[in-house]
Formats: C-alpha cells, sequence, structure tokens
C-alpha cells in the first residue's frame, strides 16, 4: 500500500487543491462583495444586473462553468489571464482559479446579504438621521457590521469552495481528486485510498469550520 | 458500523435494482448457443465518428459494420442486433456480467484484459497517431513534437506516455476529443493523439473536411479484437471465421472506405489482419 | 424594494442624476459585455448556423437531450429520496439522548459533509464496478446516487437538527409534561412541525442535487452533459451543446428555486408551525438569508451553536 502511494505525489495534489481553494476565496470574496454593494444599491439597473448574475451562476453547474472557462474562453475565445507564453497548465491553473471565483461569488454574495439582515434596521437609519450617504453610510456602518455578521456563512461558502476545488479535476488540472482517480485507476480501489484522501479534506475543512465558529462568536457584534 | 450498514444497504439495494433492470431489458445472453430469430447484444462506442457513432436511432462507423458483417454470418439480422454503449472503462465489467455478448469498440488486445475476457480477431489494426491541422507541416511524427501543445483526454495513457518522454511537450487534458477539436482548428493545440482510426474518424466528419489531416507513421500498435466471454472458443472460432469471409470478400475494405475514406485514410502495416488462433 | 429603502434617503435631484448616470454605466457595461462576447462567439465562428441548426431538429432533442435530461433528473430524485430517509434518520441520531448514538451520528454527518462528492462518486463507482462486480451502468448511477445521498443527507440531518432546535422550547416541555418520553415527544410533536418548516429548504436542497449530478459525467453516467457531449460529437458543435445545457440547467433550477419561496410563503400564510416565526422579523433586505444552498444551510446550524451556548449560559445566570 504505501509503496503504491510513494509513487504518487499526494501532497504535491493537495497543495494544488489548497492554491486554487486560496486564490479563488479571495477572488470569490472582491466579485462577492461587489455584487452585493449591487444588490443593495439604490440604482434599480445594479440591482437587477446583481441578481441576473447571481441567479444564473448559482443554478448552474460547476462543471460546465469550468467547461467554459477553459475550453470556451481560452481556448476558443482565446482570452488570455497570462502572457501566451506561459505553459498551458498555467493558463489551464488560472481560468480554474477564475470559474471558481465567478462562481462562489454568486454565494458570497448572497452570505453578505444574510449578513447585512443581521444589521438592525436602526443602525441603518441612525447613520441616515446623521446624515452620511448611502455610500457613507454602507462602508462605514452597514458592512463592516454585515461582514461580522456573515462570517459564519461565508465560512460555509469557503467549506464548499475548498471541496469544489475538487471539480477542476474535470478540465485536467491535477489537484487532489484527479491523482486519487488516477490511483484507483490503475492500482488499487481499496478503500484506505479513499479515506486517506477523504482525511485530507476532513484535515482541510475541519479547522474552516471551527475557526469561522469560533471567530463568528468573537466578532459578533454585541447587541 | 453505521456507515457499513449503509454501504451493505445501498449496494444491495442497487445490486437488486440493476438486477432487475437486466432481465428487463438486456434480452437472453448468449450462453444458450445463438440462433437465427434470437437477439444479439453487440457493444458498441457511441461518440466515436468512423468507429461507431449514434447518430439518432441508426448507427454508423467501421466497428459497427464489422459488427453487423458477424453477426449476420453468426446467423443474426440487422433487426436483431441490440446495440449497448461499452464506454472504455465499463468494457471488460460488460462482458462478464453477460450484458453483451459481443463488444466492437476500438477493443485493444492486451494481456491484462485476457485475464478477464477473451478476444476473437483482430479484426483491425491501428496505432497511436496524431491529428493536425491540415496546413501544419511542421509536426510529422512523435519526435517532431518538442515544444507543442497536445491534447488528449482525462486519464489516457497513451498521451501521457509522450508527455513523460518528451518533457517539453504541453499536454491539455478533457473529458472528450471533441473538446480538443474546436481548440485544435483554431491554433491554441497543436496536435490531438489516440488512435489513429479514432482521429481518422473525426477528420472524416463533414464538418472538418478539408481543415484536418493524420501526420506521420503511426507509432505504436493496437490490435482491435473482439471482446467476449472468457473461454467461449467455439463463439470466438465463428467470429474468427466471419472476420476472414469479410476481408477476403472485399466487404472490409469497403467497410474502411466507407467510414474513413473521406480522411484520405490508409490502413497502417499489418492489415488486413489475419485472426490469432482462439484460447 | 420598500425594505431596503431604509438604505438610503429619498434620492434629491444630484442623487438622482447620479443614479441616473449609474443605471446608463451600468446598462452599457452589461450590453457591452454581452455584444462583445457575441462578437467575439462569431469572429471564432462559433455562430456558425450549421452549429446551431442541430438544436432545431427532433431527433437531437428525443435521441441526446431528454434523454440526457431524464437520467439527470432520475439521479436527482432518487438520490432527495434517499437523503431525506438518510437526513430524518442522522438527525434523529443527533437529538438522540444517548450519548454514544448522538456522538457517532454526529462523527459521521460531519465526515460526509467535509468530503467532496466528487471524491465519494469516483470511489463507489470504481468500488462498485470492480469489487463488488457491478454492471458499469448500473455502478455509475449508483455512485451518483451514494455520493449526491450521503452529502445532501448529511446537510438535511443538520436541517432537522437545526429545525427542532428552533422550535419554541414549550413545545418539547409540554411534549414531556403530557408524559410523552423524549423519543415520542421527538417523533410525534418537534419532528412534524420542524419538517413542514424545512419543505422549502429542502426544495432549494433539490436545487443542490440536480446541479451536483453533473458530476456524474466524470464517471460516465449519462446525465445531460454526457448526452451534449455525444451531441458534440455528433455535430462538431460541443459549445454550442454546452449552452443550450447550461440554459436547460438554469431554467429548471429557477423554476425550482420560485417554487421553493411560493411553497415558504404557503407554509408561513397557514402558520401552522411556531418554526418559521423567527424568519418573520424585519430585515435590511429581502430574502438574503434565503433557505437552501449550502451557505444558508450551515450558517443555521453555526448560528443555532452560538445561541444554543448563549441560551447556557443565560439559564446559568438567571439561577445564580
Amino acid at each position: 500500500m504505501l509503496d503504491i502511494l510513494s509513487r504518487y505525489d499526494i501532497l504535491g495534489a493537495f497543495w494544488m487543491t489548497i492554491q486554487l481553494a486560496l486564490w479563488s476565496a479571495i477572488g470569490a470574496l472582491v466579485l462577492g462583495t461587489i455584487l452585493a454593494v449591487m444588490r443593495v444599491s439604490p440604482v434599480a439597473v445594479l440591482q437587477k444586473l446583481g441578481a441576473l448574475y447571481v441567479n444564473v451562476t448559482r443554478n448552474t453547474p460547476l462543471t460546465l462553468i469550468l467547461v467554459f472557462c477553459v475550453l470556451g474562453a481560452f481556448y476558443i475565445l482565446q482570452w488570455r489571464l497570462a502572457p501566451a507564453s506561459a505553459p498551458l497548465s498555467t493558463h489551464t491553473f488560472l481560468w480554474a482559479i477564475f470559474g471558481l471565483s465567478a462562481y462562489h461569488a454568486a454565494f458570497v454574495c448572497e452570505a453578505l446579504r444574510s449578513g447585512v439582515n443581521t444589521v438592525p434596521v436602526g443602525q441603518a437609519e441612525a447613520a441616515r438621521a446623521i446624515g452620511l450617504t448611502f455610500t457613507q453610510s454602507l462602508s462605514q456602518v452597514i458592512l463592516p457590521q454585515a461582514f461580522r455578521g456573515a462570517i459564519a456563512p461565508l465560512g460555509s461558502v469557503l467549506i464548499a469552495l475548498i471541496k469544489n476545488t475538487t471539480v477542476a479535476a474535470i478540465i485536467g488540472v491535477k489537484e487532489a481528486a484527479a491523482i486519487m482517480r488516477v490511483i484507483i485507476e490503475n492500482e488499487t480501489g481499496s478503500l484506505i485510498v479513499f479515506f486517506i484522501f477523504a482525511l485530507g479534506f476532513v484535515i482541510l475543512t475541519l479547522p474552516v469550520g471551527v475557526g469561522f465558529t469560533e471567530l463568528s462568536r468573537r466578532l459578533a457584534v454585541k447587541r | 458500523m453505521f456507515t457499513k450498514k449503509m454501504i451493505a444497504i445501498a449496494a444491495s439495494a442497487g445490486l437488486a435494482l440493476s438486477m432487475a433492470a437486466c432481465s428487463q431489458d438486456a434480452g437472453t445472453p448468449a450462453a444458450d448457443g445463438g440462433g437465427a430469430g434470437d437477439k444479439i447484444t453487440i457493444g458498441i462506442k457511441y461518440d466515436q465518428p468512423g468507429l461507431g457513432l449514434k447518430e439518432g436511432d441508426t448507427y454508423t462507423g467501421l466497428d459497427v459494420e464489422v459488427a453487423k458483417y458477424v453477426a449476420k454470418e453468426l446467423g443474426y439480422e440487422e433487426g436483431d442486433i441490440e446495440w449497448k454503449e461499452s464506454p472504455s472503462a465499463q468494457r471488460e465489467t460488460l462482458i462478464e456480467t453477460d450484458q453483451v455478448d459481443l463488444i466492437f469498440a476500438t477493443y485493444s488486445i492486451t494481456d491484462s484484459r485476457k485475464e478477464r475476457v477473451s478476444f476473437a480477431g483482430p479484426y483491425f489494426i491501428a496505432g497511436q497517431g496524431l491529428l493536425v491541422r491540415a496546413d501544419d507541416n511542421s509536426i510529422t511524427g512523435q519526435d517532431t513534437l518538442g515544444g507543442k501543445k497536445l491534447c488528449s483526454v482525462t486519464g489516457s495513457t497513451p498521451a501521457q506516455k509522450i508527455a513523460d518522454q518528451y518533457p517539453d511537450v504541453e499536454l491539455q487534458e478533457f473529458g472528450t476529443y471533441s473538446e480538443c477539436l474546436p481548440a485544435l482548428l483554431n491554433g491554441t493545440i497543436d496536435a490531438i493523439t489516440t488512435d489513429d482510426t479514432i482521429l481518422a474518424g473525426y477528420a472524416a466528419q463533414e464538418q472538418y473536411a478539408g481543415k484536418l489531416k493524420l501526420a506521420g507513421e503511426p507509432f505504436t500498435t493496437e490490435n482491435y479484437g473482439v471482446g467476449l466471454k472468457k473461454g467461449d472458443t467455439e463463439l470466438c472460432e465463428k467470429v474468427n471465421a466471419a472476420i476472414t469471409k469479410m476481408v477476403d470478400e472485399g466487404a472490409w475494405q469497403s467497410a474502411i472506405d466507407e467510414t474513413l475514406g473521406a480522411a484520405d485514410y490508409v490502413a497502417g502495416p499489418g492489415n488486413p489482419p489475419t485472426p490469432a488462433a482462439c484460447s | 424594494m420598500s425594505a431596503q429603502a431604509v438604505l438610503f434617503d429619498a434620492p434629491g435631484p444630484k442623487a438622482r442624476l447620479r443614479h441616473r448616470i449609474l443605471t446608463i454605466l451600468g446598462l452599457i457595461a452589461a450590453l457591452g459585455l454581452i455584444g462583445w462576447f457575441l462578437w467575439q462567439l462569431n469572429e471564432t465562428n462559433q455562430l456558425e448556423p450549421n452549429l446551431w441548426s442541430p438544436f432545431l431538429r427532433a431527433e437531437t432533442w428525443t435521441q441526446y437531450l431528454l434523454p440526457g435530461l431524464v437520467n439527470t433528473l432520475q439521479a436527482a430524485v432518487v438520490s432527495i429520496l434517499f437523503a431525506m430517509a438518510f437526513g430524518l434518520v442522522f438527525g434523529m441520531g443527533r437529538l438522540s439522548q444517548v450519548l454514544p448514538l448522538r456522538w457517532v451520528c454526529g462523527v459521521i454527518v460531519e465526515f460526509f459533509r467535509s468530503v467532496p462528492v466528487l471524491l465519494m462518486m469516483i470511489f463507489t463507482f470504481f468500488f462498485m464496478a470492480r469489487n463488488l462486480g457491478m454492471p458499469g451502468a448500473a455502478a455509475s448511477f449508483w455512485a451518483v446516487v451514494t455520493g449526491l445521498t450521503l452529502y445532501n443527507g448529511s446537510v438535511i440531518a443538520e436541517l432537522v437538527r437545526s429545525g427542532v432546535h428552533q422550535l419554541p422550547k414549550g413545545q418539547g416541555e409540554a411534549g414531556l409534561a403530557i408524559g410523552l418520553t423524549p423519543g415520542q415527544t421527538l417523533r410525534s410533536i418537534q419532528l412534524p412541525q420542524a419538517l413542514t418548516a424545512m419543505l422549502p429548504a429542502l426544495m432549494s436542497q433539490l436545487v443542490v442535487v440536480l446541479k451536483d449530478s453533473a458530476l456524474g459525467t466524470a464517471i460516465t453516467y449519462p446525465e445531460l452533459i454526457a448526452s451534449g457531449r455525444q451531441l458534440g460529437s455528433r455535430f462538431g458543435n460541443v459549445v454550442a451543446a454546452y449552452i443550450v445545457i447550461g440554459l436547460i440547467f438554469v431554467l429548471l433550477n429557477w423554476l425550482l428555486t420560485i417554487a421553493a419561496g411560493r411553497l415558504e410563503r404557503f407554509i408561513n400564510r397557514r402558520g401552522h408551525t411556531a418554526a418559521t416565526a423567527r424568519t418573520g422579523a424585519s430585515t435590511l433586505v429581502e430574502g438574503g438569508a434565503g433557505p437552501g444552498e449550502f451557505g444558508a444551510n450551515v450558517a443555521d446550524v453555526v448560528e443555532e451553536e452560538v445561541t444554543d451556548r448563549v441560551e447556557a449560559w443565560q439559564d446559568r445566570h438567571h439561577r445564580e
């Protein structure tokens, strides 16, 4: 068993998973915040556009989104996120991050909106009463509280994101699920192989769950 | 403890249901010897243009043509054939579980497969080839792949071997070759590699006419055999006789011309093959 | 929209101008993006009629897309049914009075919630096909169902648990007071109310299941995306096929989401359950914390744990 596993770079595969998750998390947070702001903004068109994006993205299977990114955007439309001279694996990797970010941004947006919901109406009214504009009240009063209220759901989005990086295997990114598949196909389909990889994901997601719960408790706005 | 139970329950439920499904639609297995009037179930690819392709409710391709000929020699009319999709990963299992009687699905004869199934044939000798754009003359064989971008399907061993052998070859993997094709056509990929028959099948499709070509000589040998139940030498010999007759009658050549001819495909060295002895 | 108005003042002349500019900019950006995308598609010959005309043929739908859709729905429906059973059993297990049982159920639920569905599918597929000798087609179907059941069942188990926890304490206490055992109280008083309150969330979970069944394409399950591939091989229009399939998914899931929303309003109106009372509080935005989808579900649970702890602390405090 051990000699089989030592022939494959399992740690490297999980490192790829972590990289995918980390960069996509940052991307999703940025894009998701912009979307959330659009959806609570006073401009009807921006609200609608934000809602359209969220509804289309989160109702499309991630598999399709990633295939669109790599096959559609990179290979067919030839949109590049890296210099043309970069190796193919870099392009695929970057587009995988883009796809994961775009997909999870919809969920980040919804998490933030649920965070906005934890802010009492009085806060917004008070902000307006002291003469703050929409932008000011959003950035100084609402969003800081909303982020703190949204920490728990954001944690769940991050956990889902970490697990969803496995879908990148479908477009040829050599992360954990891809390596597990190769091992099972070529060597052995024993439970041990599955448990090793499953354990890897438990190790990755468990601290996130515990950490975010703790964080949400500590940062919860005292009311 | 609970997981074990759950798995056991799920598994037994699955088995029971799938067995029920088998008895409903798989028809009679070949074990009864076969004969006119019965049905025969033949496994083919559904998504391989030129070899085995489902077009609505008809099936086309070289594998299909050979299968039809062999079935006729075994005493089955075309209407007696039940086609069943046989993806690469499932071929041995389909035979072992009596879901198909014969498999014609770009099925290379290998020693490891012989441990689980028997092969009649080969009925065709293919080899790993390279599909490139018609106007690209820079690739003439695997030695000229340096620095090129190669496309293949996820988990394909031939492509992986090339990537290992020539470290500066870049490999992109997709779920299917048809996802490689648009990228090849617009130049973001330089070549697709797999069996030359499969490649010729794509190149022969109407919408790619004149746009793609096969480069160089095939650089491996793949003996396409007819997969059948392990140890069924009687059936194997009948199939072999049918293949020999097909080659002698010229139906073999015309099947190739009909299915892969549009790609100017010429069967490689060793063709037409002589079926090996059954064991 | 009315609730949202809390966030900003009624716009004055300047603000109205600014909003109008933003509206125009937003429209230009959106239309520009779509137009550019279409133009690029055209430039790369992806809009050629012969790539799209196959979708006008009946056989494209009867031979490829509809069978794929049926398989997708089949896997999704079977999975959600199994997942509900799984969720009910393990959700009750987590609410049990017996500590080891609670603990074991907790570990199982947490484990399957943190393992990627694709990983479970790949393993189950090869395990069933190879070690159990199951026919490939059945193995791929049951592998999809197993993966989806274990994950979504665990999510539903948490829904059951949080649903029961969210009921007013009096419900459980009343049950005990009239002499029911804790088990009877759970089964005949708490669970029925919690389940009614859960219905919309369950429907939203169906969206998740439907989407995730697309992962079956990686293990040769002939679902919608796989049938798109076959279609693409046949007509050489794989990109067009994927776009059409994406639209089908969006439409289907969007309808399901709307149905879930309707159901939730219906249940709220009937007011049969005490559990939904909580969601009626006034909020800054509408529907932000909608039920379902992994985000909100788990969020509920986490919140639940936090409030549990706070309540326990308050209890102690009061007693002192």
